[in-house]
């Protein structure tokens, strides 16, 4: 990979659309993705704030997701990907000379889109990231990282009492709670998704859905998403992708009933664009 | 916009509720001439034949009721399909509306029919009646059209029939005060003058709604109002 093109960025904490200066948590300037010869992103602008979900929403191939790998440097180990421009978090570039890449992960969790537990148990699967990461000093302390995780992926009344099972026994539903879990577990500020529902039932996906939006309140969530009536229901913010372009952001609501952009108006209506 | 959904069928079901929409309008429109043209002429068969008409319209509120709640279950309607899908709902309950007031003209109609006619007060409610009939046919065809300046301009027409409302007001206070025999004509007439006027602010209400449609955002723009008749006193003497 080569390295990042830094640009100064010396107003991390700029004015938004509602005129109240906002700090954001994530900041993208200039990103273009190359995969080999091919362009994956055009000169992406984009600016996350904190404690809020943010949707990404596009046709396949977009640049969606490509975009959110980007935010913790997932794009790393695929070969022959490149990226330019500026990613910060918290105003600190990402891709900076001497940034701890397993460190950025722990705060910048990711949960995929088939849910993906490791082959141990319940317990395990949540205490990971925290023994790797050196979190808890004993066995005590690990209990609270995990029971807490836990609750707050509101998986604990489903398995408190079978916390040395199998996470692979689980629902898809629940193993999707289990991942979240295992995100929440290193303390993330961030939590990257990329379409966490897609596997799951209605009933599964409202769960997800209804936690998204109570994990807003510490964690500033971005989310790959097919679905639109999902980014319209737990999102405030949207950005549509379209052909690796970043084609229109802005709130959610706006983005849902009065589109600016044609490509957008298209693609949330469901027309050939 | 123009492009096609990539589900047609979603087309056909935004196209039937612009067709049921445009034959509630002009059904609308219809009953309102029918109306006035019956209590100008004092045609009792008319008028009957306008108060069986309302049925017609209220069946038609029916469908798109149940139309748009299917709609919006199955389609899940966004941005300009999600709006189309609201304000065909709203104009057909203004419409049908507008149906109820023709027939509440009519009924007065068959009322006023046995009396004594007064002055010239029925050649000024179908003048009004006209305004207000020209503002349906415009509005409808801003809709058909997507038109928003249209729209704008048959919103900005109803101080017209409000000037109207408020002259007629006085001239059939006058009427009561020359001879009170003609106080219950009168009254009737009252109602219907007032009925016209309602008309023409859901007319306002539906152009309200086309630039929403097209637009996306509620008319900015204060509506000017000159319906003076609730402070209208005339002194006797």
């Amino acid at each position: 990979m080569e390295l990042a093109i830094h640009t100064d960025v010396s107003d991390m904490a700029r004015v938004d659309g509602h005129g109240l200066s906002a700090p954001h948590k994530v900041t993208a300037q200039g990103v273009d993705v190359f995969y080999g010869d091919k362009q994956a992103l055009k000169s992406i602008n984009l600016d996350i704030p904190s404690n809020t979900v943010t949707a990404l929403i596009g046709p396949s191939g977009c640049g969606k997701s490509t975009f959110l790998r980007c935010l913790n440097r997932m794009n790393d180990v695929v070969e022959g990907c490149r990226i330019e421009g500026m990613i910060t978090l918290d105003g600190e570039d990402i891709y900076a000379r001497g940034v701890d890449v397993v460190h950025l992960r722990a705060r910048v969790g990711m949960v995929f889109q088939k849910p993906n537990p490791f082959p141990k148990s319940i317990y395990d699967n949540v205490a990971y990231g925290p023994r790797i990461h050196g979190l808890a000093k004993n066995r005590a302390e690990m209990d609270e990282i995990v029971l807490t995780s836990l609750e707050k992926a509101g998986l604990i009344d489903e398995v408190r009492d079978r916390l040395e099972a199998p996470g692979t026994g689980l629902s898809g539903g629940q193993q999707q709670r289990l991942c979240i879990a295992r995100a929440i577990a290193v303390e993330p500020e961030v939590i990257l998704m990329d379409e966490p529902c897609s596997a799951l039932d209605p009933i599964a996906t409202a769960k997800i859905e209804e936690l998204i939006d109570e994990l807003k309140q510490n964690y500033t969530i971005i989310m790959v998403t097919h679905s639109m009536q999902q980014a319209a229901r737990v999102s405030q913010k949207t950005a549509f992708f379209h052909l690796g372009e970043l084609v229109e952001q802005g709130d959610t609501t706006d983005i849902f009933t009065k589109p600016f952009d044609e490509r957008t108006q298209a693609y949330v209506t469901g027309r050939i664009g | 916009m123009e492009n096609e959904h990539i589900v047609t069928s979603f087309d056909d079901d935004l196209g039937r509720l612009d067709g049921i929409i445009a034959e509630m309008g002009g059904l609308a429109e219809r009953q309102l001439a029918d109306a006035v043209d019956a209590l100008n002429r004092r045609d009792v068969t008319l008028a009957q034949k306008v108060i069986e008409a309302d049925k017609q319209i209220d069946l038609l509120e029916e469908e798109i009721d149940n139309f748009t709640i299917r709609v919006l279950a199955l389609r899940q309607p966004m941005a300009d399909d999600l709006r189309a899908v609201v304000v065909a709902l709203k104009m057909a309950a203004n419409l049908e509306r507008i149906g109820d007031y023709a027939k509440n003209v009519a009924k007065r109609t068959l009322t006023l029919s046995s009396m004594e006619p007064v002055g010239n007060a029925t050649a000024s409610i179908q003048r009004m009646a006209r305004q207000v009939q020209g503002m349906i046919k415009n509005v409808l065809d801003a809709y058909g059209a997507h038109d928003i300046a249209k729209a704008d301009d048959v919103r900005m027409r109803d101080e017209e029939v409000d000037l109207m409302h408020t002259s007629l007001f006085r001239e059939l206070l006058t009427y009561m005060l020359e001879d009170p025999r003609n106080i219950t004509a009168c009254t009737h007439l009252l109602f219907v003058a007032k009925n016209v006027e309602r008309i023409g602010d859901h007319v306002t209400s539906i152009a309200e709604n086309v630039h929403f449609l097209v637009s996306g955002e509620m008319p900015a723009e204060e509506r000017p109002k000159s319906d003076l008749s609730s402070e209208t006193v005339i002194e006797e003497g």
